[in-house]
């Protein structure tokens, strides 16, 4: 339900803002919204070559390994990234709640933890390159045969490095804001302000790499 | 709380913080289960992927791409507030991503297309995409547990 407003409200005639947003905020959104199309485009991109394509490699063959436990475990290492990518998430909504209660100590705690969750996915992202670079996938190079058996161009590889990068890309610049937005909170930078908006729209970058990886997720390990 | 009452513009939403804190934590729950079942989907399509026939595949599939768009909608709605703010605020978000139903449609039926017309009329790279490789299998596994660290 959109938010509640007085009917008598004329959000129009001058004076406020239209859509009772900051405009930080609001410029963050329509960001969000064209980082959304530059991610559309990447995974069309991949379906549409995979529905060109007569047949493609089994993601559970692909990835299969667990770091420690050898292979053989399919979805096993993905859903700890999934999982680890949600609770990040978690953590930030508290943080940004905290912040609109100018509860300080609260804001840093939530951010820290939204922070070694976002240092612990690009950690296992980094682990399972490697492990598919030492397998003899990279760019230009697919060692991986497709599910029926016959030879994959290496279409799966340059789209699943690609996508995972630009992926992992926003992961870690969005590392860096949360780094960024901790400082500027120790330094009381938000109390002297007297709110704490500006994590929210760190927040909303947070959540939209988290909202990107439900799609990469699905699309690259699951279908 | 600080708060500016003097000017017309505040940015001041409702918020309840132990309700907000409920919100999240049902949230949370709801993704992770709609995350379980795609992943129990994921599974099962592992363990009898010899098994199944093609529709259900199919339609295991679809059932995850659902559930991909129900965590999406979640997290915008409530991890990023969405849901909360002003209808045409909204609207200038989601209906230019409207724009994703042509696409999707659009490029998916012509990479469906682009193949069937190459394996109608290019016999050789269907003959070619036919050929099984002989099963360096073992090679690749022994490889493969080398490679587990």
């Amino acid at each position: 339900m959109a938010q509640a407003v007085p009917a008598e409200q004329k959000w129009w005639s001058g004076g406020k803002s239209p859509f009772n947003v900051e405009y930080g905020k609001l410029m963050m959104w329509y960001f969000l919204m064209s980082d959304a199309f530059t991610f559309g485009a990447f995974l069309i991109s991949y379906g549409t070559i995979r529905f060109a394509t007569n047949s493609w490699p089994d993601p559970n063959e692909v990835f299969q390994s667990f770091p420690g436990l050898g292979s053989g475990l399919p979805l096993m290492f993905v859903s700890l990234m999934t999982f680890i990518l949600i609770i990040s998430s978690v953590t930030m909504v508290l943080a940004v709640q905290a912040g609109h209660a100018m509860d300080k100590k609260s804001v840093v705690r939530n951010l820290v933890l939204t922070i070694i969750g976002g240092i612990a996915f690009l950690s296992c992202q980094a682990w399972e390159w490697a492990h598919l670079h030492h397998e003899g996938a990279w760019w230009g190079s697919n060692p991986f045969l497709n599910a029926d058996g016959t030879k994959a161009t290496t279409n799966f590889t340059n789209f699943f490095f690609t996508i995972t990068g630009f992926h992992g890309f926003h992961v870690f610049s969005g590392v860096v804001i949360n780094i960024i937005m901790l400082i500027m909170t120790l330094n009381n930078v938000f109390e002297r302000k007297g709110h704490y908006l500006m994590i929210e729209k760190a927040g909303l970058y947070w959540h939209f790499v988290d909202l990107v990886w439900v799609f990469v997720f699905t699309v690259f390990y699951l279908v | 709380m600080h708060q500016d009452n003097n000017t017309e513009i505040t940015f001041h939403h409702e918020y309840d913080r132990e309700a907000s804190k409920k919100e999240v934590i049902k949230i949370t729950v709801i993704l992770s289960v709609i995350t379980l079942i795609e992943l129990a989907l994921g599974f099962w399509m592992y363990l009898s992927h010899h098994s199944l026939g093609a529709f259900m595949v199919m339609l295991i599939k679809g059932v995850i791409l659902i559930l991909m768009l129900a965590k999406a909608f979640y997290i915008v709605a409530y991890f990023m507030h969405l849901k909360h703010e002003l209808k045409n605020m909204i609207m200038t978000i989601v209906v230019p991503l409207l724009l994703f139903v042509w696409f999707i449609i659009a490029f998916l039926y012509e990479g469906n297309s682009y193949k069937n017309l190459k394996n109608t009329y290019d016999p050789y790279h269907k003959e070619q995409s036919e050929i099984k490789v002989e099963k360096k299998e073992q090679g690749s596994k022994e490889h493969d547990a080398h490679s587990s660290h």
